[in-house]
């Protein structure tokens, strides 16, 4: 194993980390609630629950923040060579996963590990593992 | 004022999430793809929001209410169970196959892939697939 220096972005991915960690801060500090975005979908899907509306905002301000980022630059290029089959594949797995274990990158990663919760850390480390897992094995002897 | 701060937070999460890159699937998988060239800036990223958030998330553990006088809604399980792992461990190969999980498949909606549609619709499919399974096992055991 070999670090990519060319695609390696530090200091970016540092200050956009830093940029989350503030937005998970200002929702806990202000709105007393958990920034994970399973969470937050999971409750929005369940119309009129506890909190909808401040759930549907945040994730309504996450939907328009590629808009306020291209009224000053340019967006970030996005690629994704998954094929459709397996995008429906990954989602199922994404939502059903997420729901069941309760959380994902955001909820158990960021949020969970900042406030030392020992079950985010399990569940941060089981994703992390099969993540790994599966694109080698995606890449490597599926070869798609 | 609660509807504010929330809208706000959403707003600094998507942009932090495009400042770092990690709302480009293709940079999430060179993370995940260890055998080859490494492209680390994940770690960072966690790295990065988990210095920042800490203290404050920390702060909430001992207060029952926020600020603005909301209640405090933190976890409140601490059992390290099967759900817990087995979900994790299915949403982990989820994440692996495309390299998008919720934040920037909710973030990158209205940049028009069409592929984020099709996965987000299908994130969608399987929150309420888990939604049917659990009413169904509840009314089951209570029956």
């Amino acid at each position: 194993m070999s670090i990519d220096w060319i695609n390696f972005t530090p200091w970016s991915s540092l200050c956009g980390g830093a940029l989350i960690g503030l937005a998970v801060s200002l929702f806990v500090l202000a709105n007393g609630r958990i920034a994970g975005i399973s969470g937050l979908l999971g409750g929005v899907l369940q119309f009129g629950s506890e909190g909808w509306s401040e759930k549907a905002l945040f994730l309504f301000g996450l939907v328009i923040s590629p808009l306020l980022w291209g009224a000053f630059t340019v967006l970030p290029e996005i690629e994704i060579d998954t094929e459709w089959p397996a995008l429906i594949l990954a989602g199922l797995l994404v939502g059903v996963g997420t729901r069941y274990g309760s959380g994902c990158t955001s909820g158990h990663g960021v949020c969970g590990i900042s406030r030392r919760s020992p079950r985010s850390l399990l569940a941060t480390a089981c994703f992390m593992t099969s993540g790994f897992a599966t694109v080698y094995v995606t890449r490597h002897i599926l070869g798609a | 004022m609660l509807k504010l701060t929330a809208f706000i937070a959403g707003l600094m999460f998507g942009l932090g999430l495009l400042l770092a890159g990690m709302a480009n699937p293709g940079k999430v998988l060179a993370f995940l793809d260890v055998s080859k060239a490494w492209d680390p800036s994940l770690a960072l990223v966690m790295l990065g929001a988990i210095s920042v958030a800490a203290i404050p998330l920390n702060w909430a553990r001992r207060h029952s209410r926020s600020l603005l006088n909301a209640r405090m809604q933190l976890p409140v399980k601490s059992s390290l169970d099967v759900r817990l792992m087995g979900g994790s461990l299915v949403f982990g190969v989820g994440w692996g196959i495309a390299g998008i999980c919720p934040g920037p498949a909710v973030a990158l909606l209205l940049t028009w892939h069409w592929q984020v549609l099709i996965f987000f619709l299908a994130v969608v499919a399987g929150m309420y697939a888990f939604s049917f399974l659990e009413s169904r096992h509840a009314s089951r055991s209570e029956g």
